[in-house]
């Protein structure tokens, strides 16, 4: 705290000229009042002095006075106090005391008089508001304001500044403050600073070395030239970065949406339509589960992932035997079936929920994302989706090579006959197995419903996409609709920038129609006795 | 003779029949029986008419490769529409400068779009024989292409329903782009004459009506023709046994080509016909749920048996429009119930109701025989 007050009064006493100050220790709040009340004042120019008054004050309230007449909340009553505005109830403000934080309730509007102020006083006010929080004890105020300092330092501010690099301990608010620094430095033609922006991927960096390469110092425009060129660089890696990023994020909703599918098709050779409406149930459920525990998004997303799988299970359970088991052997047919009971699904849901999409709130810890660096951030709910998605394909491969259930669905799989004399029930096999392709299906719906709508085409819209992946991986191989999802997320990332969204879709489709026509049983065929149809 | 049996044998004579006797019938009481009398059909409905018709033709086509050759097409509607685009596109061409924006040689959604002059794929489109061929090309090449490919590679059974419908997905996908200048979304509309004829007139669509039937007799007794060939028998072996039928030496796949074009052009003509009927063709034709409608008419009808998919496309039709007027929201029920229904009771359909219902008849009154036709499934 003697730093700063020490650095205040260097900077801003001279320029305050002399005010008589009341003693600010004085127990009475008379310096608190006369503070505001020099800034209640009309001429702008006194407000500018005023507002130095009060930031050298080292008033503890001067951050809160100082935003607040920023925001245009700090306003005088009639009877000449000054309230702080909290918000608004009907047409009358509630207001709290500026010098003593009482609640004061509501204030019509008409008994207030609002402090005005101008463009160069908002600037003023920035900088004096972002200098204050530089001086917190809070980390996250400082690192805050470091952030917003980027870009928009000037002359008075510069000169604190190196001083007060030295004092600061926590590396990323010392490098956002030297990367501040260094901006305004090349701004004002240094050549020294250029080489500390040489690395830096930071917008407002760029646009500082850009107006620097077409200055007319011929040593100082050849040396932003180079630094820009080491950027762009660096910034085309960022940019593949990302593409992988988006693409692998994709990819992994893409697997999570035909990993089920993979099990019904891929496994047991039963063509299921209605997977996208068994996608569309785990997120409705997901929904459901936000209005059974309002104000708890995160609980109720934990909870909703084994009942999205159960309600998509039961569902999938109660197709297999109510319809598919009759169709047995006749796939184009099993085909048919169950693309009606998409139909009805759907219809299900649009007529006993609503036609219109819900809104699924994604839990704070889930939204957000990690900066890695200036250029490149990774949104934390896609994050979560790809771990997510890797987690279920890690539980499917474990429960179809390590348990008996997936020891049971092999055998029926290779030969049915053969395992039914062993003694396996190759139709209880049968329902479990679909029972358990469906329920990750609902899976994906709970994952999904964090990324898209939740509506009742919700399902549609995945189930080509899903057909795709599993022939495009080859079916009955889980790994293969691994591989095959992730590339196709990471291929369409790559077409989409030049291509557009929607050229990009047709032209993995096209691939993939011709990919199957060189090798028809996909990228990882079966071999062996598994490959007999 | 090439038929292996007569061409015109029962069902063909009925079928035939039934249809000329519907088509005089419905002109007789639109044109004769005044307006204000109870067995008046109005214009609207020898349209509805029409559009069936039309319909019944596309349910003919599937039923050929689905039927006969055992290939579910699932994207059948893709030639479907663009045949019928093909015929939009004469359409728009003869609006010539009555359109909104009165220019006289670009549709309106170009002008809309500040397009300059005709992309090229546009020309030769004011001609209606030139359109005409393109209704037949069209869907026939790309069905060679998409044949060509897959069939050489022996995609067949699911893998070609579901890339068939991946086929029909992205060709949606496609049009729904304005860039494509096919008027992206709202598609082709707003069509005046065809061949000078006024398209809004009671006339021309009793005769657009009446073309259409016999476009859908035609396109049966092409069907019928092929069905009863060698060729057909080929089919048939083809679609029961593949690989046995390879081993005999027969080149599976030029026949599951030549079928499928076939087919794939009468579904254009369909759609060709389809579009002045109903005055629009936009993307939506398209989409995958059509293309699979398909296929749940000539289910229901009962496949293998032609006529079978004329009943289930007149049939799911007039339910589709009756539903849509007294409850719509039921509709989607109803269609998804047939689906199952259809698929796990009634595998052989309505013809295969019928059939089974004469030979019990039969069998009353004659010996028990063995059923012979027994369609595999």
């Amino acid at each position: 705290m003697p730093l700063l007050l020490m650095l205040l009064l260097l900077l801003w006493l001279p320029l305050a000229q002399a005010e008589d100050l009341p003693s600010a220790t004085a127990e009475s709040d008379d310096t608190g009042l006369y503070l505001l009340q020099t800034l209640d004042v009309a001429s702008f120019q006194d407000k500018a002095e005023a507002i130095r008054l009060i930031v050298t004050s080292d008033d503890p309230r001067a951050r809160n006075w100082l935003s607040a007449l920023l925001e245009g909340n700090l306003q005088r009553e009639r009877s000449g106090r000054f309230v702080l505005v909290e918000g608004t109830s009907g047409r009358d403000l509630l207001v709290s005391d500026a010098l003593s934080g009482e609640a004061l309730g509501a204030i019509n509007r008409r008994d207030l008089s609002r402090i005005s102020i101008n463009n160069p006083l908002r600037n003023q006010l920035r900088s004096a508001l972002a200098l204050i929080d530089l001086y917190s004890s809070d980390l996250n105020l400082r690192r805050a304001s470091a952030e917003r300092l980027i870009g928009e330092v000037d002359a008075t501010l510069a000169a604190v500044l190196p001083d007060f690099l030295d004092e600061e301990t926590d590396r990323r608010v010392h490098q956002r403050l030297s990367l501040a620094l260094a901006i305004y430095r090349v701004e004002q033609g240094e050549l020294a600073a250029v080489e500390q922006l040489s690395g830096s991927l930071h917008s407002r960096a760029r646009v500082a070395l850009t107006r620097a390469q077409s200055s007319d110092d011929a040593q100082l425009s050849e040396a932003a030239r180079q630094a820009l060129l080491g950027i762009e660089q660096k910034l085309k890696l960022n940019r593949a970065a990302e593409t992988l990023y988006f693409g692998l994020s994709m990819g992994s909703v893409l697997v999570l949406a035909a990993i089920g599918l993979a099990i019904t098709f891929g496994v047991m050779g039963v063509i299921n339509m209605a997977h996208g409406e068994l996608i569309m149930l785990g997120a409705y459920t997901t929904w459901a589960m936000q209005q059974l525990l309002p104000g708890q998004p995160g609980l109720a997303l934990l909870l909703s992932i084994p009942a999205g799988f159960m309600v998509a299970g039961l569902t999938g359970i109660a197709i297999e035997r109510g319809v598919i088991q009759f169709l047995k052997g006749r796939p184009l047919e099993t085909l048919l079936a169950t693309f009606g009971i998409s139909l009805i699904l759907q219809q299900l849901v649009r007529t006993v929920i609503s036609p219109l999409n819900r809104t699924v709130v994604t839990p704070e810890w889930m939204s957000g994302s990690i900066a890695i660096n200036d250029a490149l951030s990774l949104t934390l709910n896609r994050l979560y989706i790809m771990a997510f998605a890797l987690l279920v394909f890690a539980a499917l491969i474990y429960i179809l090579r390590r348990t008996r259930l997936g020891l049971e669905v092999r055998a029926v799989t290779q030969n049915r006959n053969m395992a039914r004399s062993m003694g396996i029930r190759a139709t209880r096999v049968d329902m479990l197995t679909f029972g358990l392709g469906s329920g990750v299906a609902g899976l994906a719906g709970v994952a999904l419903s964090q990324l898209t709508n939740v509506g009742p085409n919700l399902g549609q819209a995945y189930i080509i996409d899903s057909f795709m992946v599993v022939v495009f991986g080859g079916v009955g191989n889980l790994w293969g609709t691994l591989v095959a999802g992730m590339s196709l997320g990471v291929i369409n990332q790559i077409l989409e920038p030049w291509a557009g969204a929607v050229l990009a879709k047709i032209l993995v489709l096209v691939f993939i129609i011709l990919f199957i026509q060189k090798r028809p049983r996909g990228l990882f065929p079966q071999k062996g006795r598994a490959a007999g149809d | 003779m090439w038929l292996t049996q007569p061409l015109y044998e029962r069902s063909t004579r009925i079928f035939l029949g039934v249809l000329l006797l519907a088509m005089s019938l419905v002109t007789l009481l639109h044109l004769v029986v005044p307006a204000d009398h109870p067995l008046h059909v109005s214009a609207y409905t020898v349209n509805l008419l029409g559009k069936y018709l039309s319909y019944a033709l596309l349910a003919v086509a599937v039923d050929l490769v689905w039927g006969y050759l055992g290939i579910l097409s699932l994207g059948h509607g893709a030639f479907f529409a663009l045949g019928g685009y093909a015929m939009g596109m004469y359409l728009m061409r003869q609006i010539g400068d009555r359109g909104v924006y009165g220019h006289p040689e670009l549709p309106d959604f170009m002008v809309f779009l500040n397009w300059d002059a005709l992309p090229w794929y546009w020309l030769g489109f004011d001609s209606f024989w030139f359109a005409a061929l393109m209704v037949l090309l069209v869907p026939g090449l790309l069905a060679f292409a998409f044949g060509y490919l897959a069939f050489r590679s022996r995609v067949t059974g699911v893998y070609l329903s579901i890339m068939t419908q991946a086929l029909t997905f992205a060709l949606m996908l496609a049009f729904f782009r304005n860039e494509m200048g096919f008027g992206g979304n709202n598609g082709l509309t707003d069509f005046r004459d065809m061949l000078g004829f006024d398209l809004r007139t009671d006339t021309t669509r009793l005769v657009l009506f009446l073309v259409t039937g016999l476009a859908l007799a035609i396109g049966y007794l092409i069907c019928r023709a092929i069905v009863t060939s060698k060729l057909g028998r080929v089919c048939v072996a083809c679609r029961d046994a593949e690989a046995r039928t390879r081993f005999l030496g027969y080149r599976v796949e030029r026949v599951q080509l030549s079928v499928f074009v076939v087919s794939a052009m009468l579904a254009g003509v369909a759609g060709a016909l389809y579009v002045p009927q109903v005055g629009i063709i936009n993307p939506g034709e398209f989409s995958p749920l059509f293309s699979i409608e398909i296929v749940i008419w000539v289910a229901l009808g009962g496949r293998a048996t032609l006529y079978g998919a004329v009943i289930g496309a007149l049939l799911v039709n007039y339910a589709k429009t009756w539903f849509t007027g007294v409850m719509p929201d039921a509709w989607l029920f109803a269609l998804g119930a047939m689906f199952v229904l259809v698929t796990v009771l009634l595998p052989r359909g309505i013809a295969g109701l019928m059939h089974n219902l004469n030979e019990r008849r039969r069998r009353v009154k004659d010996k028990p025989q063995d059923d012979q036709q027994e369609l595999p499934v």
